[in-house]
C-alpha cells in the first residue's frame, strides 16, 4: 500500500513538474478511440471577477493539440494487445504533438476499466491538542478502516469526502477548528492492478512520463456535471465504447463509481451479427441510422447495408430502419438497465437529487431521452463536456467528456490522501520530527 | 477527429451502376496486376524510430539548433575548410582588391582638376604646391581632411573648405589674410595681419612702404593694440618711423630726427593724445628734444639733444647775468 502511495506522490511531484514546464499531455485510452490533448498552462489564469468564480481552475490552460485516433487493441477499457495499443497511442500523440507544435513529456491519462469497486471508509481519532493540526488530519486518514480489498488491486482514488468534528458534520477543512473527536469519511476506488500496470507500461514504452492517472468515471463527472450537479448529487453516467462508467457526485466529491462493462461497441457487434455485415459497416449504420425510438416512418425507410461478398443477392440488401431500431434498442435497454443495478447498489434512491447525467459516445444515439427516463428515473438529460478554452470543434462532443475531464483534473486536482502530510507515527526512525514528537512526550 | 471515416466505406449506387461493382472491377485489375496489397490503407501509427525522430525534431533546444545553429555551423565550416588554403586565400584578397580598385576608378569617382577660389596668385601656386595632388586621383584615395589641414597650415590662409564639386573638381576655397603691418623681428621683416599672425616674409621694408613697420621684442603679439595707436598717431603720420616694442610691456613711438615718445604701459592711448595735444598748442615735437617722456603721464618729461642744453644754459646764464666762461 505505501508503494502506490509512494508511486502516486511520485506523480503527482511529476504532474508539478510538468505545469512547471507549461505543457501536459491527457490521454483517454478508452475502448473506441483515444484521444490526445496538448495542454498548455500559461501563468495568467483568470482568477475570477465580478460574480464569476475561478471557474475550477479550466481557466488557467489552454488545448493546444488535440487529435483522436481510432484505438487497437482495447477491449471493456482494458489493454488487450500490448503492441496495438501502443501504436494507437503513438499515433494519436505524435498528431497531438504536431498539431501543438511542442514536444511533451508529461501525460496524465484515464480508463474506464479494471473493474473499479468503491469503498466507503470512516475514521475517527482523538485531537491532540484542543486545535485540530495538519497532523490530526493525517492521522484520522491513517486511522480510516481499510477493507481487505484484494492483493491484484491497487487504489487509485482515494478522497476525503467529509470531516466532522464532534458532532458537526459536513466540515470540508477542519484544520484550525476546536474540538475532541474527528472523524472522516473517505471514498476509496480500487482497480485491478493488472490493468494499470498495462497502460503505465504501454505509455512508458512510448517514451511518455506518467504524471497522473484516473478513473474514467470520475473525470466524466467532472466535466459533464455542472457545478450545482456536483454539490447537489447527481449521477453521471459516460457511455463508452466497451464499458459504461457511473459516478454518483453529492457535494462537489465523487461518493461511488462503478462501470458496467457494456456500451457502444456491443451495439455495434449485435448489428453486425444480426445483418450479417461487416463490423465497420455496422458501425456506419448505427451512426448513421441508428435509434431507440421506431415510429411508422422507420417502416418505410430502408437502408441498404450491401456486402462484399460478390453475390448480386448479398450485396443488395436492404433492411427498414425500425428493424435496426430493433437491433439497437434491447442492448441499449440492457446496458440502461446495467446502470441502474449499479445505482440501486449505490443506493442513488436515497440521494436527495435524483438528477442522471447521460454522456459518452453512445449517449448521442438518437431517441435516448425518451428510453433512458423510462428505466432510470426522470431527471435525465444527455450532457456534454464543459467547454474549455482552446479545444476543437470536433471535440467538444459527448464523446470527449472523459478527455475534457481529465484537462479539469490536470488543472485543479481534488485533494486525496497521498496528498496530505505522513502521520508522524509513519516517519521513518531518523525523522526529526519524531524527535521532536519523543521529547515533546517526555519532558 | 472521426474515428470513423465515411470515405472508407462504399459509395451508394450511382446512375451508370455501382460503384461497388467499379471498385470491384479495380481490385479485379489491380489483383491482376500484381500490386494487390496496394489498395490496403496503410498503418497510420508512426514506427517506433519515426515517432521518436519526430519527438526530437520538436524538442526546441534541437530545432533552434538544427534551424539555427546548424546552417550557420556548416555555412562557416565550409568557408573555414576554403580559406584553410593559402592559394584561395590570395586568390580571394587579389579578387577582393581588383574589385574595389575596379569600382573606385570608375570616371564617377575620379577628381580631375583642383579650382582655388580667393587666394592670390602666389598663395595658389603656394596651395598647390602644398597639396601635391597628381590629377586625376579617384576621390575615395583623396584625404581631404588631411589636404584641408595642410592649406590651413599655409600662413597665408585664414581659413579654407575644401570639396569634390560635381564634375570631378576638387574646389578650393580660401580667405586669404590680409596683411596690417611689417614687423622687424630677429629674422628680419615679417608681415603680419591685425591679429598679429604672420603672413609672409617680407625681402625689404620698400616693397611695402605703405603699411607701419612695429618692432621690439613682443610686438607681434600686441598688433591691435599697436594698430589703434597709430591710427591715433595720425596727426604725426608724416613724421612716423614706426613702433618699438620695450621690454614687452610698453610701446615708444618712434619719429625722425630720431625722436622718441615714451608710451606707459598703462593707457597709452590718453598719453599719447596727451603728447599731441602738447604738440599741436606748444609745437612740442619741432623742438630739439630728443625724447618726450610720458612713462608717467602726470609728469611729463623731455630730454633735449645737447646743444639745446647748452643754449638754455647760455641763455638762462644771459638772464642771470652771469658767465660760466
Amino acid at each position: 500500500m505505501t508503494d502506490l502511495y509512494d508511486a502516486q506522490r511520485a506523480m503527482r511531484n511529476m504532474r508539478k513538474a510538468a505545469l512547471q514546464r507549461g505543457v501536459i499531455a491527457i490521454l483517454d485510452v478508452g475502448t473506441s478511440k483515444i484521444a490526445c490533448l496538448v495542454l498548455r498552462f500559461d501563468g495568467d489564469s483568470f482568477t475570477g471577477g465580478d460574480g464569476v468564480g475561478p471557474l475550477a481552475g479550466q481557466s488557467s490552460f489552454r488545448v493546444i493539440g488535440a487529435a483522436t485516433t481510432r484505438s487497437r487493441g482495447v477491449r471493456f477499457g482494458e489493454i488487450e494487445a500490448m503492441a496495438e495499443t501502443e501504436r494507437a497511442i503513438r499515433t494519436a500523440v505524435q498528431a497531438a504533438q504536431k498539431m501543438a507544435q511542442t514536444r511533451v513529456d508529461h501525460v496524465i491519462a484515464c480508463f474506464s476499466g479494471g473493474q473499479p469497486r468503491s469503498y466507503g471508509l470512516a475514521g475517527q481519532v482523538e485531537v491532540e491538542t484542543d486545535v485540530v493540526s495538519e497532523q490530526d488530519v493525517a492521522r484520522v486518514l491513517a486511522a480510516s478502516d481499510v477493507p481487505d480489498y484484494g492483493t491484484h488491486r491497487d487504489v487509485l482514488h482515494a478522497q476525503p469526502v467529509n470531516f466532522a468534528l464532534d458532532h458537526r458534520s459536513g466540515l470540508k477543512d477542519p484544520r484550525g477548528q476546536i474540538g475532541q473527536d474527528l472523524a472522516v469519511d473517505m471514498h476509496m476506488l480500487t482497480v485491478d492492478s493488472a490493468t494499470i500496470q498495462n497502460l503505465l507500461y504501454a505509455i512508458k514504452r512510448c517514451d511518455l512520463e506518467v504524471a497522473g492517472l484516473a478513473s474514467g468515471a470520475y473525470v466524466s463527472g467532472i466535466s459533464a456535471l455542472v457545478e450545482d450537479e456536483q454539490e447537489l448529487g447527481a449521477a453521471c453516467v459516460d457511455m463508452g465504447g466497451g464499458a459504461t462508467d457511473v459516478s454518483i457526485f453529492m457535494k462537489k466529491h465523487m461518493i461511488f463509481a462503478d462501470s458496467v462493462r457494456m456500451g457502444g461497441d456491443h451495439v455495434t457487434s449485435d448489428i453486425a451479427m444480426g445483418l450479417q455485415i461487416p463490423l465497420a459497416t455496422a458501425e456506419r449504420i448505427k451512426t448513421f441510422y441508428g435509434g431507440v425510438v421506431a415510429t411508422g416512418m422507420d417502416d418505410r425507410e430502408m437502408i441498404e447495408i450491401g456486402g462484399d461478398s460478390g453475390d448480386w443477392d448479398k450485396d443488395r440488401r436492404t433492411v427498414s430502419r425500425a428493424e435496426l431500431i430493433g437491433i439497437i434498442r434491447p442492448r441499449v435497454e440492457e446496458i440502461l438497465e446495467g446502470v441502474r443495478d449499479s445505482l440501486d447498489a449505490a443506493g442513488f434512491e436515497h440521494l436527495p437529487s435524483q438528477q442522471i447525467v447521460l454522456t459518452g459516445g453512445a449517449s448521442q444515439i438518437p431517441g435516448l431521452v425518451t428510453l433512458a427516463p423510462k428505466i432510470l428515473g426522470q431527471n435525465v438529460r444527455i450532457g456534454r463536456p464543459l467547454r474549455v478554452q482552446g479545444l476543437p470543434q470536433a471535440a467538444t462532443g459527448a464523446a470527449f467528456a472523459a478527455s475534457v475531464g481529465l484537462c479539469l483534473f490536470a488543472a485543479h486536482p481534488q485533494d486525496e490522501w497521498w496528498d496530505f502530510e505522513i502521520p508522524a507515527e509513519r516517519y521513518p526512525s531518523r525523522s526529526l520530527k519524531r524527535a521532536v514528537r519523543w521529547f515533546k512526550d517526555n519532558w | 477527429m472521426r474515428p470513423v471515416d465515411p470515405s472508407e466505406f462504399a459509395k451508394g449506387p450511382t446512375e451508370g451502376g455501382s460503384a461497388r461493382v467499379s471498385e470491384a472491377v479495380a481490385r479485379a485489375l489491380r489483383a491482376r496486376r500484381g500490386d494487390a496489397g496496394a489498395h490496403r490503407p496503410r498503418d497510420p501509427a508512426p514506427s517506433r524510430t519515426a515517432y521518436r525522430m519526430n519527438r526530437l525534431w520538436l524538442t526546441p533546444s534541437v530545432r533552434f539548433f538544427l534551424r539555427r545553429v546548424a546552417p550557420v555551423l556548416a555555412v562557416a565550416g565550409c568557408a573555414a575548410i576554403w580559406f584553410a588554403s593559402e592559394e584561395n586565400r590570395r586568390a580571394f584578397t587579389d579578387t577582393y582588391a581588383a574589385a574595389k580598385f575596379e569600382i573606385q576608378n570608375r570616371p564617377e569617382f575620379m577628381v580631375k582638376l583642383m579650382a582655388i577660389d580667393g587666394a592670390s596668385e602666389g598663395l595658389a601656386e603656394e596651395i598647390r604646391e602644398v597639396t601635391s595632388i597628381d590629377f586625376p586621383i579617384s576621390s575615395f584615395s583623396l584625404d581631404l581632411q588631411e589636404q584641408l589641414s595642410r592649406v590651413e597650415e599655409l600662413d597665408a590662409v585664414e581659413s579654407a573648405g575644401l570639396r569634390v564639386r560635381a564634375g570631378g573638381i576638387l574646389q578650393v576655397d580660401v580667405k586669404e589674410r590680409v596683411p596690417a603691418v611689417v614687423w622687424r623681428g630677429s629674422n628680419g621683416l615679417t608681415l603680419l595681419d591685425a591679429e598679429g599672425h604672420r603672413v609672409a616674409a617680407l625681402e625689404s621694408r620698400l616693397d611695402r612702404p605703405d603699411l607701419p613697420l612695429i618692432a621690439g621684442e613682443g610686438a607681434e603679439r600686441e598688433v591691435a593694440q599697436a594698430i589703434r595707436l597709430l591710427k591715433a598717431a595720425r596727426p604725426l603720420e608724416n613724421r612716423l618711423r614706426g613702433l618699438v616694442r620695450v621690454g614687452e610691456r610698453r610701446w615708444d613711438l618712434v619719429l625722425d630726427r630720431d625722436q622718441v615718445i615714451m608710451l606707459p604701459e598703462k593707457n597709452p592711448l590718453g598719453a599719447l593724445a596727451q603728447v599731441i595735444a602738447m604738440d599741436q598748442a606748444k609745437d612740442l615735437l619741432e623742438r630739439d628734444a630728443t625724447h618726450v617722456d610720458l612713462r608717467r603721464p602726470d609728469r611729463p618729461t623731455l630730454r633735449l639733444t645737447e646743444a639745446a642744453v647748452s643754449e638754455m644754459e647760455r641763455l638762462r646764464a644771459i638772464e642771470m647775468g652771469v658767465s660760466f666762461r
